[in-house]
Formats: C-alpha cells, structure tokens, sequence
C-alpha cells in the first residue's frame, strides 16, 4: 500500500481546566489516501472537530496533544507555525462550518481570495491575482464573478458565502480539504448546492477530501470511507456501503435507527437512543458507550474495547466488546435497538371532526423601517403572504419551507390569537378576532406553543416545577393543584416528579424540550404549536422527543402545527403537509400525497435536496438542484414567486414561461392537495432532467 | 451614505439646540446672579442691581420664562458677537468663547490625538501578550490612571515637577498658565507655550490612553477568537500577520464608537485642568461661571462643549463608517 | 479582563472548537445515579470571580477602607474639627499621623470622616441610579414604540451635555440642602447610560422563547418585567451599581473640589482635597494623603467591578463603553 497523504496515529488532545484535564480527543487512528473522500461522523462534543484542527494545527496553544500526524511523510506536529503556515493553504486547506463569521468583514472577497494566494506566492502581479479571483468564483459557481468579485461578505448570502470559503479553500490547488461542517447553517437546498461544490472543487483540484459532519445523510451521498467518532475515539470505521449496510458498533446501529429516512418515514416508527454521550471531562470507566448500550456486558463496563479488525471484510474496524456476535449475525441491529409500537389513537375518524384551527387568507407583514432617531417605514416584508390551512382534532399539520419562508411567522401568528392584518383565524369555532380579552385569556388554555430552542425557551433562573405551572398560574389555579398536575407531567414526558424543584441549566438539551414539552400541556390544550421542537437537538435525541409527540398526540387526541425544515421528520409525523415558499403555502395535502406524487416543483426540488442516510439509494437519486437563494421577501415580484428558481420553467414552451412571470398561481386541486402552480400537471417533464449544472456552470 | 452623514449632523444640531436651550432655562432657574451683588462689601442699591441684571437679561424678578423668550429673541435678531448676551464681567460671551476656544482645543487636541494612539498601540499589545508581565503592569497602570481624577492627577505632577525644579535650581517645566507674560515673539514664545503644555497635556494624553488601551484591548481579545482570524491562519497566515492584517483592522471598528464616548469625559477632564494649571480657557469659564451664578456664561460654554462633541461624534461616525463596509450603504 | 483560563497565551487564535463546549454533566433519566449536581449560575460566577486577582485586591482595598471609615475615629484622641494650636501645619508625626492643616485641625480625623461621607454618597447613589437604569430601561426596551424613542433622546442629549455639567448646572440647588440630596442628583442623572444598555438586554431577551412564551400564556408586562426580564438583566445591573460607585464618588469629588458639592463644615474627599490643593506644594501631606486615599478606593472598585463584569459574563466585555 502507497504512504497515505496525511496518517494520523493515537492522536490524542487534552485541555486543562479547573478541574483537570478535558480530553477531547483520545487515540485516534487514521488516514487519508490521495484523492480519497473520507467522512468523519459524530455528535457533538466527540471531538472531532479539535481532530481536524490538531491536524491544521490551529488548537490553542493550551491543548496537549500526543501522537503523531504525518503529512506525506513528514511529521507535523514538529514543524514550527512558520513551516506550517507555509504548508496550510497550500497543501491542505480547511472550510469551516459558519460562513459568515468566518470571513474578515472589512475585506472584499476579492481581497480575502488574492490574499489566499499572494501568501503563498509573492511574486504574482495584481492583474493575475484579479484574474485568478474571478475564475474562482466562476468555479464555486457565483454569478457575475467580476462583479462579486469586490462585494463584501455582508452582500454575501449564506450559501455564496460558503462558496467563496470553497474558493479560498481551493485556490492553491491543495493536495487535502478538511471541511468542518461546511452546510450546518446552511437551508437543504443550499446545502445541496454547497456539497456538488465541494464535489466539484475534488475534482478540479484532485484533493483527497475530509468531511466532518453529524449528519449521516451528508455523509451517505458523498464519501467513499467513513469514521464514525464517539466520545473522543473513532468507534466505527469502513467503507461508506458497509458500515450503512451492516454496521458493527451498537452506536452507529442506533444512530442509523433513530435517523429518519424521507423516503421511508412514517412507515416504522423511529428508535431512540437514549441518554447522552459522557461528558468529555468525567469519562466512566470502560466503554464510553455502556450506559446508553442495551446490549452492553459486564465487559463493556470494566475495559474499553478497542478498534479492531475483521477477518471477513479488510479495512473495516470496530470497537466493541460484541464485534463479533454483531459480525457473525447473531445480534443484530432489531435485537439490540427493537422499534416501539404506536399507541392507539384516543381519536378514531378525526377527518369528521370540525377543525380546531382554520385559518384563511392569513397575512403578517412587517413593516421595514429606517433611521434611528426618525423612524419611517420604507418597505414590508411579507412573510406570510395570504395562507390557507386548517387542523382537525387529533391530526398533525406539518409546515415545512426554508428559512424566511414565513413557517414559523404563520405559527407565531396562531399564537398572538388577535385579529390578523388580513384573512380570518379561527381556533375552536371561534373567530379570534370577536374574542374579549378575557376571553382570549381562556383560550390560551387550549393553544399552547414548543419552541425550538430548549435552551432559551426556559427562563434560566426558575426551578422547573416554577416553570411547567407558570400558564396555570396565569389562569389563577391553585398551588396545590399547580403542584399535582406539575408532578403529573413530569413523568407523563419522561422525566422524574422529584425534578420539579431544579433548574433548567441541569438538564440535557432532550430533557429541556420534554420540560417545554410539559409546561405547554399543563392546561390540557386542544392544539400545540412545535416550532422546530428538535432541530436543535443532536440525532439521536430527536428520535425520542419526536416519539413522545406521536405517543402524546394519539393518546390525548391532541392537534399539532408541527413547524420544522426537515422533511423526513415532518413525514414521520404529520398527516397533512404545507409546504411554504415566501410567505405561501405551494403545496398541501395528505402527507402520503405529497411525499410519493410532489405536484409543485418547489416541492420536487426540496425533497430531491433531502440527503437520505443511505449511499446506494443517494447515489442513484435523482437530483434537482435550485438556482441562487431565496429572493429577498421585501422584493415585489410579479407572477408566480417562484419562477425566478424554477426547474419547470426552463422545461416550458416561451408561451407557457411568459405566464409564469405575469400570472400570480392560485392553489387548485390536484387529486387530494392543492398546488399553486400553473403547470403541476406537466410536472413529469422534470423526471429525467439532470440539473446539477445549474449549480456550478453556466449562469 | 452622504446622506446617512448629514442626518446625523441635523439630528446633533437639533441635539446642541435642545442641550444649550436647556443649559440657559435651568441655570436661569437655579442660578441666582444678584447674591454677588448682595454680598459685596458696601451694599449697592437694590435698582441698580435690578439694572445690571436686566441689562444681561439675568434678574430673578423677571419670570425664567420671560428670560428664556428674550435670549431666544437675542440669538436670533441680535449681531453675532451678541448672540449670547454679555457675561458678568460685562464682556460679550460670544467674545469670551472667541479667546478662550483656541486654548482649550489645543489643550484638547493634543490629549485626544496622542492619547489614542498611544491607547490603541498598548491595548493591541497587551491583547497579543495577554497575562504576561508588560501586560498586567499596562493593565494596572490604566487602572490606576482611569481611577484618578484628572485634577489630581494634574496637582500630582504639579507637586513633582515643583521638585524637580527646585532640585535643578531653575524652571525647567513651567506649568502656571498658558504662557509666560512677556516673553518676546518668535521662537522663545513658541517654546514657552510648549513648556506651559507639557503636564497638562501629559495629564490628559494618560488618562485617555489609559482608557483607550483597556478598551482596545477587550476588543482585541474578543477578535482574536473570532473565526475569521482562524480561516485566516487556514489560508496560511502567520500568526503575526492574521493579528495585525484581519485582528487590528476589525478591533479598530469599535473604537471609533468609543471615541465619540471618551471624548465627553475628556471634555470635562481637560476642564478641571485648566482650573488647576490657570488656562484661562473654555472650562474654566464654565465652572467660575456656576461659581458666580453667571447664566450667560455658561451657556456660551454648554453651547461651545455642545458644538465640540458634535464634531467629535460626527468625526466618530465618518470614522465608524471608513472602517466597516457594513455600514456604508 | 483577565479570562478564567488561567494561561492560554494567545499564540494560536482560535478558541476552543465549538465541539468541545463542556456539556454540563448530567445525569440521565437512564442512568439517574445522584451523581455531582451541576453548578448553578451563581456558584459558576463565584467560582471564576474567586480566581481573579483582581477581585481579591480590590476587596480587601475596599473592605480596608470602609473599616477605616467606619472604626478608624476610634483609635485617635483627636475630635472632628478640633483644633491643636500647638501644632499649625505640622507634618505628620507620631501626634498627629497624617498631620495637621493651617489651624491645627488632625488631618487623620478629617479624612475619617470625609471616607465616611463619600463612601455613603458612592454606595447609596450608585444602586439609586442602577434601579433607575433597571426600570425605565427594561421599560423601554420591552414596550418600544414612544417610550423608547424619549429614551433615546434623552441618552443622546446627555452625549452632547456631559453629566457632569448637568450637575455643575443644578449644584447651586444642592448648595444649601442636606447631603442627601446631592446623591439623588448624583443617581438621578447617572442611570442614562445604563439604562441604554439594559434596553438593549431587554430588547433581545423580549424575543428570547422564554419571553414569547411566557407572553403566548398571557402573563402581563410588568409581571413579565419583574418575573423574567429584570432577574435576567440582574447580573448587569450589579455590575453596574459596582462600577456606579466610583462614578458616583468621583462626581462628588469633582464637585465638592469645585465648591459645588458637599458644602464646608460639611465634610468629604472633595472638600479635603480642595483644601489641600493650596498646599500641595509647601504642605504635600495635605494633598497626597486624601488623594491617595480616592485614588485606592476608585482603582478598588473599579477591580471589583471589572472582576465581577468579567465573571458574570466573560464575553460581554466589548458591550460596554
């Protein structure tokens, strides 16, 4: 076998704090060969970011690392930064996750490209360097490159930002990318764009490519390896179809259960791994894994296992105690994580039930305003622009859109329960806007709200117990009665009666949105409002929380307005789906509908952008891949507000195109949903198209 | 962005109107002029006090806001030298605002420009060398310094430097009034202001660079962990080279806030020195004027402090919008 | 400033990757097996301001000095005012420890008293300001709308008008009143620029999901206030009132050294060191010992206060001018 490009050997990373030494990173093994794309999974707070950057060489100057990097050969941890800095940008290069933190704001992206190369290369003229720049962006795809070329980062959007960081990445045709997260921040269909770049940036420059991510379907599309990290270590290694196939280490088993799969979701409910990784400062003993293992042994809490070989498939590694009852199938991936069961359903025929919310015509604008001392408005944005929906008891909405789609402007709306600027609102039978104030006090009792952010949704310095009563204090029930249903909640989420009296800060971040969770169904509501209630939790959490929602809707017979960007969990859970596009719902119906026959091409794209966690059915999905960002929502746009992106369009006849760009789509009945594009019958024509040249080439 | 600037320059006139209208209908309140007269050593006829007071538009028979009517009517009809009245030594505000301006602004300026380079470089240095020893003793020192009150401070040297003199048996630092009377023109009068400058200008150059060099340097350590200095050393900049070209360029930004904030209390600081040093410049007008209830007086210095800060902060804001595109629309 | 690591010399930029943000150890519903309870805010904020030289030098400054003014009278023989006419201008001595002035009064037993005073004015005005700043911040930055925008004249106008000259402009007033009054006024033009900064807070705590939430209730603005915004804002706030107090005194020093504060026979640093400027130069002690005395206090406090900003918030250090 050739000498790898970069072997990372017993990589080991420690910080001192206060209270000893943090280990972040303990003996990692691996390599990356030339022109290889390897993956590198974890949740957070597995290290394996401070991995990568030991690798680059930028930790603080207070980490302790032991073991070696070699970098062809050449050892890098005993180069001085002089050599290294010499060596970073040229040979290997790195894109970090946040793009807009990441470059300098006071220079053009132009200057930050040309300062990428002058520092490698002194002696380029100024001519050449603009030249160089502009092919750049030509390559990562910004349209009017010689233009952009002397923008800031701030005239940037998120997605181009992440391009121009691909540019610099790239602009020394490196022999190694180490990408750190690059599409976290980014919206699915950016995220989309953003991966066939890096693709592409592989290819021009012949880069080995290491992909850091916590997300499985990223990693399923894209690599050929993958390493899977826990806890510091690397648990799991092999090529990408195997380890998806048949992995070997109980956490990468669960972590594939508890990802919901578009394009099988809502058919088996997911599994959840429970509990949380140990904390890299208080590691048990033994394997780091155990106390969330169901199938952990005597074993797996005295000795670490760890990563080994297979005699059947070469190269593949794991570390576990059971490898090999887990290799010779005799324990498997259902015995170890078995699915739950669904609850019955308290509501049997919920379709025949009046809907607990209709709303019509629902309009927010918000009004732009200007100056500081002198304020005047000089435009709207029009989040949500004249929306339709309606929920009926039992039943699940999901809305689902990009962000500044309008998704969670619409929920919020719910929430005000006032009069809309436009459109009727109707919670219970009642039109809100008749309500008295007192009234609307009462009705706040049957619509409640689940933020996405646990964090912030609990008020830091009240006990919990404080916390989950404070919507029946505010209806004035009685303390002992706050008390007893606060209790009652408590273990109804999951959770334990004798935590009501601590604070949220000792809780997990799954733990929190049960917490949220509870506190919102402390009044008996008739409808929840879940604004993104999981997108700010690690995977393997989500799958918990979002069963609990299952188990508490069917049970309580309760109404969701589930708000999330993530479709195959809104396929999990709704029954209806709306999906948004600035400010408009383009497409709603019965969630089998949409998800097996999308109608509208926003809707085709969007599902198309969706990574599934599985390499072979990702590498054979058909992609469609959108053009540029979200228009501003300030903008006016005449006709159909999505044409300017549309895959459809270019697909039309120049008479059929013309009105797209004159005629505003009114939702129409296709079968069970309703579309708001002119031409959703002729949507078949985007079958066979291959648009991924949209992303990178000719605009 | 010309025309974000010139917004701001109306919203602080509108600012300098309400301020200086404000300074005169409270003074004009508290203020009571006539006890000078009350308590000379051989009484003066009650109408002639009248007289007098009337005259600048000072007596407390007269309602504040009759008072406040005509010094409004005055500053609109009368010539500009009589704008603001006469003060109580009888001498015209507006002339007094004339002699006295140049003073205080070469006091000023001085103070303001070196102290915040000398700020800026030591907060920079001690963000790159943070907890090693120049930087604790740069940091203690501003402390020291911020806490010390320009007059003391000012006595402090004065103290010293009367040591020091004394010891070398001649005057080598004068610091009693903003020149020598008598010295001839030409190069001995320049030199003697210069030597009258030394200690009050050393006093204000410490206490703004001290203030400057713990701002610069919390700002600087909150750039230095910032990701943009990271994808800078991504691209193979030495650690040098990512501070001072990414680090030093963005840590400048809020500075140009800061300045517009430290100039107010530099203001009031380089006023207090003037008392102490005998300059006969703008805040010592102001503060002898509350100490003999002269309205006039300090009104014209309001206004005149008023004016000076607009500058400042409009410097601040032309500077603010320099230095971050993100503002420049 | 100093951070809590003790010595990450900043050799390399970055801080640490996100990845390794220290996740509280908690225990599980899993695997609840009464470990460690995590620390709580507060405790957090104790122990990195215990870890700060800073804080230490500056509170046994502070507490040395207030144990002076408050017990200090009691180990001398001499009286308040009392003049010893054996001994005119005399330097310190054993007699007399910090000297005596022109009329033989004991300049130890002055500068008792005058701590004393100041350090009341310091510690009364500067929390007075601070709820000031509390409440029609947090006002103004919750409700918005008209409410804001006065405030925001009024933080403007104070740009142009520094405070110190709105005192010098209402200090005959104070001339002939108690004592207390000057601390109202100290406190009653001194919250502007904090209450700025706790609009601000409140203005991104309003959007904060606890506050939506709570509102989503239907709980009510002041109780909304008082319940989440204040207690939120309350590290701030002390902050705040710390560095507030050698504000405050310095505005009284000021003021009193003009003849424009605390009023002779009355008593305070001010007033002391006024009386010493004269002498500065034939009798130093007269000047150097009150001087010394502010100097130590106001670099004290503003140790404590810096400690205390740093330990609260380590990342808030740029939000303050």
């Amino acid at each position: 076998m050739p000498e790898p490009l970069l072997r990372v050997q017993d990589l080991s990373v420690s910080f001192p704090n206060q209270n000893g030494l943090v280990r972040a990173v303990r003996g990692v093994n691996y390599e990356v060969h030339e022109g290889e794309f390897l993956g590198i999974v974890g949740e957070s707070g597995s290290g394996k970011s401070v991995s990568s950057m030991a690798v680059m060489g930028l930790l603080p100057s207070s980490a302790q690392i032991e073991g070696s990097i070699t970098y062809r050969g050449e050892s890098l941890l005993h180069k001085s930064d002089r050599e290294l800095s010499d060596l970073r940008g040229r040979e290997i290069s790195m894109i970090f996750q946040d793009p807009l933190s990441a470059l300098t704001p006071v220079y053009t992206i132009g200057q930050q490209i040309e300062e990428a190369l002058t520092l490698h290369n002194k002696n380029v003229s100024a001519d050449a360097l603009h030249k160089r720049a502009v092919e750049l962006l030509k390559i990562v795809g910004i349209p009017g490159a010689e233009r952009r070329v002397k923008a800031f980062p701030h005239e940037f959007s998120g997605g181009m930002r992440q391009r121009a960081m691909i540019a610099i990445a790239m602009a020394n045709d490196p022999q190694l990318i180490i990408a750190d997260e690059p599409t976290t921040a980014l919206d699915v269909t950016i995220q989309a764009q953003i991966l066939e770049v890096l693709q592409k940036a592989k290819e021009v420059t012949d880069a080995a490519v290491v992909l850091i991510t916590h997300d499985l379907g990223v990693v399923a599309g894209n690599v050929d390896r993958v390493a899977v990290m826990y806890a510091g270590k690397l648990v799991e290694k092999g090529d990408v179809d195997e380890v998806f196939a048949q992995p070997r280490m109980p956490y990468t088993m669960g972590l594939l259960r508890s990802v919901p799969n578009m394009l099988t979701a809502g058919k088996d409910r997911l599994v959840p791994l429970e509990g949380r990784p140990p904390s890299p400062a208080a590691l048990p003993k033994g394997c780091p894994f155990a106390d969330r293992c169901p199938a952990a042994i005597d074993i797996c809490h005295q000795e670490e296992p760890e990563l080994l070989g297979f005699e059947d498939v070469p190269g593949r590694t794991a570390a576990c105690h059971r490898a090999g009852e887990i290799a010779a199938g005799t324990l498997t991936s259902a015995d170890i994580f078995p699915r739950p069961e669904y609850v019955p359903h308290a509501i049997e025929d919920s379709d025949a039930l009046a809907p607990i919310v209709e709303a019509e015509g629902l309009v927010r604008h918000f009004p732009l305003m200007k100056g500081s001392v002198f304020r005047r408005q000089v435009g709207a944005v029009k989040a949500v622009d004249g929306v339709d929906f309606e929920i009926r008891p039992g039943q699940t909405l999901g809305l689902v859109g990009e962000s500044g789609s309008g998704k969670s402007t619409t929920a919020l709306e719910i929430m005000e329960l006032v009069k809309p600027q436009a459109g009727r609102l109707v919670v219970d039978g009642t039109d809100v806007s008749t309500l008295t104030a007192k009234q609307r006090l009462a009705m706040r009792r049957d619509v409640q709200i689940v933020f996405q952010d646990p964090m912030a949704a609990l008020d830091p310095r009240m006990p919990v117990g404080e916390l989950i009563a404070e919507p029946l204090t505010v209806q004035g029930v009685p303390k002992a009665e706050r008390h007893r249903k606060v209790r009652e909640l408590l273990e109804r989420v999951g959770l334990y009666a004798s935590m009501a009296d601590r604070y949220p800060h000792e809780f997990s971040g799954g733990q929190r949105q049960r917490i949220g969770i509870a506190r919102a169904l402390i009044t008996e509501p008739k409808l929840l409002v879940l604004d993104e209630p999981v997108s700010a939790l690690d995977v393997s959490v989500q799958a918990g929380v979002i069963n609990l929602l299952e188990d508490l809707r069917d049970e309580l017979g309760l109404s969701y307005l589930f708000v999330a960007h993530d479709l195959a969990i809104v396929r999990e859970i709704s029954d209806y789906i709306a999906v948004m596009y600035l400010g408009r719902i383009v497409e709603y119906g019965p969630v089998k509908d949409v998800f097996e026959h999308p109608k509208h091409p926003y809707t085709r794209a969007l599902m198309s952008a969706v990574p599934v966690p599985d390499p072979a059915t990702e590498r054979s999905r058909q992609r469609i891949l959108l053009q540029g960002d979200l228009p501003s929502p300030t903008e006016t746009i005449t006709g159909c507000n999505f044409a300017s992106r549309c895959p459809l369009r270019p697909l039309l006849s120049d008479e059929q195109q013309s009105r797209c760009r004159t005629d505003d789509p009114a939702g129409v009945s296709h079968g069970a949903s309703r579309v708001a594009c002119h031409y959703a019958d002729e949507i078949s024509r985007l079958d066979n198209v291959d648009t991924s040249n949209l992303v990178t080439g000719a605009q | 962005m010309i025309k974000y600037l010139l917004r701001r320059l109306v919203n602080y006139l509108i600012l300098t109107v309400i301020a200086t209208l404000f300074a005169y209908i409270a003074a004009s309140s508290f203020f009571f002029p006539r006890r000078k007269y009350l308590t000379s050593s051989e009484p003066i006829p009650e109408a002639s006090v009248d007289a007098i007071l009337d005259r600048v538009n000072m007596n407390d028979k007269t309602p504040v806001l009759e008072r406040t009517w005509r010094w409004i009517t005055d500053v609109f009809t009368k010539p500009w030298i009589q704008k603001l009245n006469e003060d109580l030594n009888g001498d015209w505000v507006m002339h007094q605002l004339g002699l006295r301006a140049g003073v205080s602004l070469q006091l000023l300026f001085a103070g303001v420009l070196i102290g915040a380079i000398l700020g800026v470089t030591l907060g920079v240095w001690g963000a790159v060398r943070q907890y090693k020893a120049s930087d604790q003793i740069v940091s203690y020192a501003s402390f020291v310094l911020i806490s010390t009150p320009t007059f003391v401070l000012g006595l402090l040297l004065m103290v010293l430097t009367t040591w020091l003199n004394n010891s070398l048996g001649f005057q080598l630092i004068r610091f009693t009034g903003a020149y020598t009377p008598g010295v001839e023109d030409g190069l001995p009068k320049l030199l003697d202001r210069l030597n009258h400058m030394i200690l009050p200008t050393i006093v204000l150059i410490l206490f703004s660079a001290a203030g400057y060099s713990r701002y610069m340097r919390s700002v600087m350590l909150d750039v230095l962990g910032s990701d943009f200095i990271r994808t800078a050393r991504a691209k193979g900049a030495t650690r040098n080279h990512a501070l001072i070209k990414h680090g030093v360029r963005v840590a400048l930004i809020p500075m140009s806030t800061y300045f517009a904030y430290a100039f107010g209390t530099l203001v009031a600081g380089s006023a207090f020195l003037e008392i102490i040093f005998s300059w006969a410049g703008m805040g010592q007008y102001g503060i002898n004027a509350v100490q003999v209830s002269d309205v006039n007086a300090l009104t014209g210095n309001v206004c005149f402090t008023a004016v000076i800060i607009l500058f400042s902060s409009m410097l601040s804001e032309i500077l603010y919008a320099a230095l971050d595109p993100r503002v420049r629309v | 400033m100093s951070t809590n690591n003790p010595a990450p010399p900043a050799d390399t930029a970055p801080d640490l990757p996100q990845d390794l943000e220290p996740t509280a150890p908690l225990s599980d519903e899993a695997t609840d097996k009464k470990r460690e309870r995590p620390i709580s805010r507060s405790q957090l904020v104790w122990r990195r301001l215990k870890r700060k030289p800073n804080f230490w030098i500056g509170g046994v400054v502070i507490a040395g000095i207030a144990l002076f003014a408050a017990f200090g009278g009691m180990i001398n023989v001499y009286e308040l005012n009392e003049q010893d006419i054996y001994n005119f201008n005399s330097p310190p001595s054993s007699q007399h420890w910090f000297g005596t002035d022109s009329i033989g009064v004991d300049l130890y037993v002055s500068l008792v008293h005058a701590l004393r005073k100041s350090l009341l004015i310091g510690f009364l005005a500067a929390p007075l300001a601070t709820l000031i700043a509390a409440f029609f911040g947090s006002l103004a930055g919750y409700l918005g709308g008209w409410v804001e925008m006065l405030m925001n004249w009024l933080v403007n106008l104070l740009l142009v008008l520094p405070v110190f000259y709105v005192l010098m402009i209402v200090s005959p007033m104070l001339a002939s009143q108690s004592w207390l009054i000057l601390v109202v006024a100290i406190g009653a033009f001194g919250w502007m620029i904090m209450a700025q900064i706790v609009k601000n807070q409140t203005k991104s705590l309003k959007d904060r999901e606890y506050v939506k939430a709570a509102r989503y209730m239907g709980v009510g603005t002041f109780t909304i206030l008082h319940r989440h915004i204040i207690p939120n804002v309350a590290s701030l706030l002390i902050v705040d009132a710390a560095i507030g107090v050698s504000g405050a005194v310095l505005s009284e020093t000021a003021l009193s050294f003009f003849g424009l504060g605390i009023q002779p026979p009355d008593i305070s640093l001010g007033v002391l060191i006024a009386q010493g400027q004269n002498a500065a130069i034939t009798r130093p002690w007269l000047f150097l010992f009150p001087a010394a005395f502010l100097v130590a206090l106001l670099t004290a406090v503003n140790l404590v206060g810096d400690a205390l900003r740093d330990a609260i918030d380590p990342t808030s250090e740029v939000n303050r001018a």
